[in-house]
C-alpha cells in the first residue's frame, strides 16, 4: 500500500486542484451578468434605443484619454442623432484615486436624473478634481451647480444601492475582458485601441451603418 | 517516476523536509489556481480593487500568447509538489528533479520580480505571495543534503 501512496497522494492533489479550479471558474461566469452583453445592463444612454449603431463605453472620470473621448462621443452623437446611441459603464481604475468616488457622485447624480449631467462636468472639471485633496466638497459643489438637490446627494454617495450599481459595471467590464479605459463596443464588438480616435469611430460608425457589400 | 533506492530509508529530518517542501507547493498551487481562474473569467482587471494587481495583472506580461501566466505557474507548482511528494517517499531521482523544478520556479520568479519592480513599476499581492513560496522552497533546496550526501 505505501508504494502507491505517493501516487495517491499526487492524483489526488491533481484532482482537487482541477475540481476546485473548475468550480471557481464556473462560480465566477455565473455570477457575470450573460445575455446581451452590456446593452441590456446600460442604464446610462444617450440617443434612441433602436438606433441601428451602439457604442458602449467603459470610462473612468479621472482618466485623461476618457476625458478626450467624452467631447469625441458627444460630437459623434450629434453628428449621428437617431442613428447612434451611447451608453456609458463605470470603469474606475484603482491606480487613480478619486475615480470610484466619481463613478459614485455620478451614480448619486443619477438618483436625481441627473447623471450625464455630473458625467460631462466631471470630465469638463477632472484636472481640477483629480489633484484636489478634499474632493468631496468639489463634488457637492458640482451637484449643486447642475440643480441637484444636495442634501439628497450627500445621503445618496453612500447609498449601497448607488455604490452597488458602480460595482456592478466593474463587474460587467471584467466579464468582457476590460482591463483599460476608454474601453468601446460597437455594436457589442470590441473597437481595437488604434481605432479609438475621431477618424477611426467615424469609419466603424459608417461601416456599421453601411456594411461593405459582399462581391 | 524516478527510481527508488532499495538499501536506503529516508532519514525523519529528509521526510519532514520534503513534506514541508510539498505543502509549500499546495499554497503555491492554490495561489497559480486562482490566479489562473481570475485570468480566464476576466476577473484579473477588477482584482479587488488594488492597483498594483491590476497594473500587473492586465499588463502584457501576464500572458504569453493567450495563455495566463499564472497557468505556468500551475504546471511548475504541480510538478515540484509532485516531485517533492516523491522525494519524502525516498525517490532519490525526485530529489534531483525537485530541485531543478524549484530551480526553474525560482528564476522564473525573479524575472517577474524585475518585471513589477522595473518595468510596471506596481506588485500584485498575489504574485508576491508566490515569490515568498518560492525563495522557501529554495531555501529548502539549498538546506537539503544533495542525494549523493544522502546515499553516503
Amino acid at each position: 500500500m505505501k508504494r502507491f501512496l505517493p501516487f495517491l497522494i499526487v492524483i489526488a492533489v491533481a484532482l482537487i486542484t482541477f475540481g476546485s479550479g473548475y468550480a471557481l471558474y464556473r462560480s465566477k461566469k455565473i455570477a457575470a451578468p450573460s445575455g446581451t452583453p452590456g446593452v441590456a445592463g446600460g442604464i446610462h444612454v444617450r440617443g434612441k434605443a433602436d438606433a441601428p449603431v451602439t457604442i458602449e463605453e467603459f470610462g473612468d472620470f479621472q482618466c485623461p484619454p476618457c476625458s478626450t473621448m467624452s467631447g469625441v462621443l458627444h460630437k459623434l452623437g450629434e453628428e449621428y442623432g437617431s442613428r447612434l446611441q451611447l451608453i456609458f459603464h463605470h470603469f474606475p481604475l484603482a491606480v487613480h484615486e478619486h475615480a470610484r468616488e466619481a463613478a459614485i457622485a455620478a451614480e448619486a447624480a443619477h438618483e436625481q436624473g441627473k447623471f450625464w449631467e455630473m458625467h460631462d462636468v466631471l470630465y469638463k472639471e477632472q484636472a481640477l478634481w483629480s489633484k484636489a485633496p478634499d474632493v468631496p466638497v468639489l463634488f457637492e459643489g458640482y451637484a449643486g451647480s447642475i440643480g441637484l438637490d444636495v442634501e439628497r446627494f450627500k445621503r445618496d454617495l453612500l447609498n449601497p444601492e448607488v455604490i452597488s450599481r458602480v460595482d456592478a459595471d466593474q463587474k460587467l467590464g471584467a466579464s468582457r475582458g476590460v482591463t483599460s479605459t476608454p474601453t468601446l463596443f460597437l455594436n457589442n464588438s470590441l473597437l481595437p485601441p488604434a481605432e479609438i480616435n475621431p477618424a477611426g469611430l467615424h469609419k466603424a460608425i459608417e461601416d456599421a451603418l453601411n456594411p461593405p457589400q459582399k462581391k | 517516476m524516478s527510481k527508488r533506492t532499495k538499501n536506503t530509508t529516508p532519514s525523519r529530518g529528509q521526510i519532514i523536509l520534503y513534506s514541508i517542501a510539498a505543502l509549500f507547493c499546495l499554497f503555491g498551487l492554490a495561489d497559480a489556481t486562482y490566479l489562473t481562474v481570475l485570468a480566464l473569467t476576466g476577473e484579473a482587471a477588477a482584482c479587488g480593487g488594488q492597483a498594483g494587481c491590476q497594473e500587473v495583472l492586465g499588463s502584457a506580461y501576464a500572458r504569453i500568447g493567450s495563455i495566463p501566466v499564472a497557468a505556468f505557474g500551475v504546471a511548475g507548482y504541480f510538478t515540484a509538489f509532485t516531485l517533492a511528494t516523491f522525494a519524502a517517499f525516498n525517490y532519490t531521482r525526485a530529489r534531483t528533479f525537485f530541485a531543478l523544478s524549484v530551480g526553474a520556479l525560482f528564476a522564473a520568479t525573479l524575472w517577474l520580480l524585475y518585471v513589477q519592480a522595473f518595468l510596471l513599476h506596481a506588485f500584485c499581492r498575489y504574485c508576491l505571495f508566490s515569490a515568498a513560496i518560492c525563495f522557501l522552497l529554495m531555501g529548502l533546496v539549498v538546506a537539503s543534503p544533495s542525494p549523493r550526501a544522502a546515499k553516503d
